[in-house]
């Protein structure tokens, strides 16, 4: 089989997403649940989920999840770790054989806290500093991959559907405040661990459905801030944009969902002049971070996510409520899966971001 | 009636199961199963629950009655028959139509009516009782949409750029359409009493299906919206 980036498949995909405004923990059986229905949008080439506060009592740490090859590569990551950071833990992440799973590479856990003197003498913050680690290991050390890297969260990803992947990583035993899943049928690309949905960055996560006309000019751009784009898929270079923007450049949300999915100017010019003026300045600044193509994304955060379509909605996307409860899924069914009284159902528009926060404290 | 759980079938299966048997079926249990009664002749389809994208595709005679809401291209080429939607449609609604006729009680998705064609008898008709998304009747070839826009407390009747690259057909919005932007491709005018007894049977059909008052739906201007050249793509791409 040709690798990834060699190859092109034509194709869908589904994304789902249960967050409690209250931060009651959820278990992970919930999610895997609502990817049942959508069995047909994905191929079994990938599939995966992103959990927020499932580590609580390691909650100062980062956590990290790295694919290895082989022993010999864990070997070199883990010299470069220690080198890096103080490793207050290593171990495997369970998972459970099953059959529809196979050919799992290495896959470890370490919760690690940035070395002080290190960062006073770089003079680097510690979320810039985690990022840099990472993408030095992603980017130069062949067969490792660092897919998860945020605080009291977790990214995890296989090749498989991701219903199959869930119970392989005995997503039941875990519990979070706020799930993204994932089911992949790969756009152009065959599909490998590390490509699976989500894509993380600190506590960034990104699942999407689509396809990134964009995608190589918002690389060049972002790689010019120190990203460096190496899966080959175009999900990754939205997480880097996420990123960029929320941490390094402070937008909101909103102002994100505004550079992504810009208006058109037709529209900017029907707006109220506050709102027109910034919609103006934030496509004028960020020409370079407009996605286009057809996409419904969650991007998952500390404390909360947030749900957005391309801004002709080219993909499909639905809300929904119940108590305290929101729902996010490419399909009602999805929804109706995880809670059939779900109320409050509707589709967001094309670049209409919606934005779910838990409660300061509760997370 | 015979009534099939859908609960514990995939999609393939519950597909033979309606397509087995001989009659009426009503359905319970829908969650996403996609293609149902896709290509149906002459029969009476009721579904409870959530059924999945391409509802009644390529539907050829039978009657859907969908309990619940309807997911993405509900409709899509279908050639004769009906789908009645006690709730919402997702996108892409009527897709294609070439026949038959749709009536949703709530709101429709992005790009209803998209490529909706006629010819001859054959006239497709979809009748959306709430609010359109963006992109309503886009490449329109042919058909009728009505959009009556009840219900959604001052919004607009549709979102934006309805009618893109419209070319046939006619759609009736119940709004003066003030806030509406149309492309240069078409003309939007007040309705008159002639165009409104053109669509009163399915205004009508609309209000009796789901017990709503007629009169009051009739008692607000209604925007006709239709291509005005024989040629529409003259100015987009050449002049032939």
């Amino acid at each position: 089989m040709k690798p990834e980036g060699q190859v092109r498949i034509p194709s869908g995909c589904a994304i789902s997403a249960v967050i409690s405004r209250k931060g009651e923990r959820i278990s992970g059986e919930k999610i895997i649940t609502s990817m049942k229905p959508m069995r047909e949008r994905s191929n079994g080439l990938g599939g995966g989920f992103a959990a927020y506060g499932i580590y609580p009592e390691m909650k100062e740490h980062y956590a990290l999840h790295v694919f290895f090859n082989d022993d010999s590569c864990r070997a070199e990551c883990e010299k470069f770790l220690k080198e890096s950071f103080e490793v207050v833990s290593a171990k495997v992440i369970p998972t459970r054989k099953t059959p529809e799973i196979t050919d799992e590479p290495l896959i470890w856990r370490y919760f690690v806290s940035p070395l002080k003197s290190v960062l006073v003498s770089m003079q680097l913050d510690e979320k810039e500093y985690v990022v840099r680690v990472v993408t030095r290991i992603n980017s130069t050390m062949k067969g490792c991959y660092v897919f998860s890297c945020g605080k009291n969260m977790g990214a995890f990803k296989a090749v498989g559907f991701p219903e199959d992947v869930g119970h392989f990583y005995r997503l039941e035993e875990y519990e979070a405040y706020s799930w993204t899943a994932h089911g992949r049928y790969p756009t152009n690309t065959p599909g490998w661990w590390g490509g699976a949905h989500p894509f993380a960055m600190l506590d960034y996560t990104v699942v999407h459905n689509g396809e990134i006309s964009s995608y190589d000019a918002n690389r060049r751009f972002i790689e010019m801030f120190g990203y460096k784009c190496s899966l080959l898929t175009d999900t990754e270079v939205i997480t880097y944009i996420a990123d960029y923007l929320l941490r390094r450049q402070g937008l909101t949300l909103e102002e994100t969902a505004c550079v992504i999915a810009a208006p058109f100017w037709e529209t900017i010019s029907r707006m109220e002049e506050d709102a027109k003026a910034k919609a103006t300045y934030l496509r004028t600044v960020f020409p370079g971070l407009l996605v286009t193509g057809p996409f419904s994304i969650i991007l998952g955060f500390e404390g909360g996510l947030m749900a957005l379509n391309d801004r002709l909605k080219l993909r499909s996307m639905v809300v929904a409520e119940k108590g305290d409860k929101v729902y996010v899924a490419s399909e009602e069914a999805a929804i109706r899966a995880m809670e059939p009284d779900a109320e409050n159902v509707f589709a967001p528009m094309g670049g209409e971001p919606v934005i779910v926060r838990v409660e300061e404290g509760k997370f | 009636m015979l009534t099939i759980d859908a609960s514990e079938l995939d999609y393939r299966r519950l597909n033979e199961e309606i397509r087995a048997v001989e009659g009426d079926v009503t359905v319970t249990g829908c969650l996403g199963h996609r293609f149902i009664a896709a290509g149906l002749g002459d029969r009476n389809i009721e579904l409870i629950g959530t059924p999945g994208n391409a509802l009644g595709a390529y539907l050829n005679g039978a009657s859907i009655t969908v309990r619940g809401n309807a997911q993405d291209a509900m409709g899509d080429t279908m050639n004769t028959g009906r789908i009645v939607v006690y709730g919402s449609a997702g996108d892409a609604a009527g897709y294609a139509m070439r026949g038959g006729e749709i009536y949703v009680r709530d709101n429709a998705g992005y790009r209803a009516g998209i490529h909706m064609k006629e010819y001859q008898d054959k006239c497709p008709v979809m009748v959306i009782g709430g609010r359109c998304g963006s992109f309503l009747g886009e490449y329109q070839a042919g058909g009728i949409i009505i959009v009556l826009g009840l219900g959604i407390s001052g919004r607009d009747v549709v979102g934006n750029f309805p009618c893109t690259g419209m070319h046939g057909g006619r759609m009736y919005l119940r709004s003066d359409c003030a806030n509406i932007r149309f492309p240069k491709n078409v003309t939007a005018s007040p309705a008159t009493p002639g165009d409104l007894a053109s669509i009163d049977r399915y205004i009508s059909e609309f209000c009796s299906l789901f017990g709503i008052d007629k009169k009051e739906v009739l008692d607000s201007p209604f925007t006709k919206v239709a291509p005005d050249s024989k040629n529409p793509y003259e100015e987009m791409y050449v002049a032939n």
